[in-house]
């Protein structure tokens, strides 16, 4: 199951559309990792409205997205994530610390605007 | 072989009878409606059953029973009937009307039928003790169709109501957009501490909320599993991207939750529901202005 | 109901079968998606730990409550230490090690059976409340 990236402005943009295996994890976070540097995006959301469920070896990718991403100099944003799967998440022990999460793609959006408007005033005033 | 086949005769011509019984039983009760019906009604009154009816209503009820009742022994067939006690049970339900007078009911046109029953056939001792053989057995079924239906519909209702009252033992409030506050007061047991999860879970969802204030002022203690579950609530919010800030701590809850392990200092906690919804500003955006300071500058 | 398990995409079927029969059970939302996490981080050990093996699914009763139970087994090299692997962190793959024990905390029963060599019988259930 593919996983379509879209890019719109500094950001990219990925959409699962249905349930993913391990290897189609491995892979969305393979290309994405590889996207933002190619395409030198500010910041990366990840829409997993559609998933059911978020184990842990999806809390692990997931973190490993955010994490690698942030090496390359981007933010990285989970939005959507549902009532029932927070609740599973958290009793099984996932809390996605160090990771930013929205509620939706709106507020994914306007989370990264926000860091990016933080970010430069930070380098203005080292300037 | 032609011994089993006896038995099977011999159970055949008894099954005939006992419907021929019974079609005997049905006539003779659709031949005495008006007046069975009067007496059972008048019996009803007197036992001080059904005292929240009138008894025009207590009439018309009577009326229905017995002629679903007559059309159960004739049939067979107690769906029609079954129907028929639920919705009774669901009008006089919500009037108070208690198990034990339904169950009397019931059991009162049975006497009331076979007292007929005895009048009617006293003199033939034999066919009297046939008849009463084909009716007694029909008529605790169908006194047991009722009082069940009536106990299942009385069980459902109060299901019903206990979800109502917890729903709204736990208040979702927006007090402004974004802003979600959940006022919690009482005992929070586990049952309870589920419910506050969903509710909290999904009214972040459906009020697209970007904060919850957890009023917790109202809650004298907390158990270590139920204090657990508060702080897995509060990280599942912000997994959906929403900040909980936990107001109204008491020292023993705090404590409690300690306890177990919490870094309170990672945890949003606010001091009072005011201080709380403060802050909740705060992180909306919005400014704070206090009232003396606007008045002074517009002065 | 028996469902193989002996690839990443089994994981996936299994857990939307148990979702199924959740709501065939007519559990609410919230536990639907507790035992299709569960059976994901049953059957992902399948695959990963034994290579394969197979996920049975039943409802189940006892005293009026009805639930569901999920039953992970296979004949790979089974556990040395079951206490150890129980443990929240511990992990012989670089994995978060939450996979057993988180699942304990999601069902309502939990017992697993693991001889050293022959296998690893997981079995756990949920109760409709
Ligand atoms: N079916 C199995 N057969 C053999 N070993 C197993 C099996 N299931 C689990 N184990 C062992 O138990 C350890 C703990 O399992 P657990 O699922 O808790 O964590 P994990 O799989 O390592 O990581 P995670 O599930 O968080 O991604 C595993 O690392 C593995 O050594
Ligand atoms: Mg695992």
């Amino acid at each position: 199951m593919q996983v379509p990236i879209l890019k719109q402005g500094a950001y990219l943009i990925a959409t699962v559309q249905s349930a993913l295996t391990d290897e189609d994890l491995k892979q969305l976070r393979d290309t994405l990792v590889l996207q933002v540097s190619k395409v030198r995006a500010r910041g990366v959301i990840v829409d997993v409205t559609a998933l059911d469920v978020i184990d842990s070896f999806a809390t692990r990718t997931l973190r490993d997205v955010a994490y690698m991403i942030r090496l390359r100099g981007a933010e990285t944003v989970i939005v959507g994530i549902q009532p029932e799967v927070a609740f599973s998440m958290v009793k099984l022990g996932l809390t996605l610390e160090g990771v930013a999460t929205s509620l939706d793609l709106e507020e994914g959006l306007a989370y990264l605007d926000r860091k990016a408007k933080a970010h430069e005033r930070e380098v203005r005033a080292h300037r | 072989m032609s011994g089993s086949q006896d038995v099977a005769t011999v159970t055949q011509a008894r099954l005939e009878t006992t419907a021929s019984r019974l079609r005997e039983l049905v006539a003779h009760l659709r031949h005495q409606r008006a007046q069975l019906r009067e007496e059972w009604a008048r019996l009803i009154t007197e036992a001080k059953l059904l005292t929240a009816m009138t008894k025009e209503e207590i009439f018309a009820e009577a009326t229905s029973v017995y002629d679903n009742y007559v059309e159960a022994l004739e049939t067979g067939t107690y769906e029609a009937l079954q129907a028929y006690a639920r919705n009774l049970s669901e009008r006089i339900i919500p009037r108070g009307v208690e198990t034990h007078e339904v169950v009397g009911i019931v059991l009162l046109l049975r006497d009331v039928l076979a007292r007929s029953l005895f009048a009617t056939y006293h003199e033939d001792f034999n066919k009297l003790n046939r008849i009463l053989d084909a009716y007694e057995p029909a008529a605790n079924r169908i006194a047991a169709t009722v009082a069940v239906g009536f106990v299942q519909e009385r069980e459902r209702i109060i299901r019903e109501q206990q979800e109502a009252i917890r729903e709204l033992s736990t208040p979702v409030l927006q007090v402004r957009e974004r802003l979600l506050i959940l006022p919690i007061i009482g005992v929070i047991d586990p049952q309870r501490a589920r419910q506050l999860t969903e509710q909290l879970l999904r009214g972040i969802r459906t009020n697209r909320a970007k904060v919850v204030v957890l009023d917790i002022t109202g809650v004298p203690y907390i158990d270590s599993p139920v204090a657990n579950h508060l702080v897995q609530t509060v990280e599942a919010a912000r997994l959906l991207g929403a900040t909980v800030i936990v107001t109204g701590l008491s020292p023993e809850i705090a404590q409690t939750l300690v306890n177990i392990g919490v870094d309170l200092g990672k945890m949003n906690t606010v001091g009072d529901l005011q201080g709380g919804i403060e802050e909740a500003e705060r992180l909306l955006g919005y400014k704070v202005v206090l009232m003396q300071e606007s008045v002074a500058q517009s002065a | 109901m028996r469902v193989p398990i002996d690839c990443d995409s089994d994981v996936v079927a299994a857990r939307q079968k148990g979702r199924e029969l959740a709501s065939q059970c007519g559990f609410p939302s919230t536990d639907m998606a507790v035992v299709a996490t569960a059976i994901s981080e049953l059957a992902r050990n399948i695959v990963r730990y034994a290579v394969r093996g197979e996920i049975i699914l039943r409802l189940v009763q006892n005293n009026g409550k009805r639930g569901i139970e999920v039953v992970a087994a296979d004949d790979g090299p089974g556990i040395p230490d079951v206490g150890l692997a129980m443990q929240d962190g511990y992990s012989t793959s670089g994995g978060l090690g939450l996979g057993l024990p988180g699942t304990r905390r999601l069902m309502d029963d939990f017992e697993i059976t693991s001889d050293f060599g022959k296998g690893t019988k997981v079995t756990v259930r949920r109760w409709r409340r």
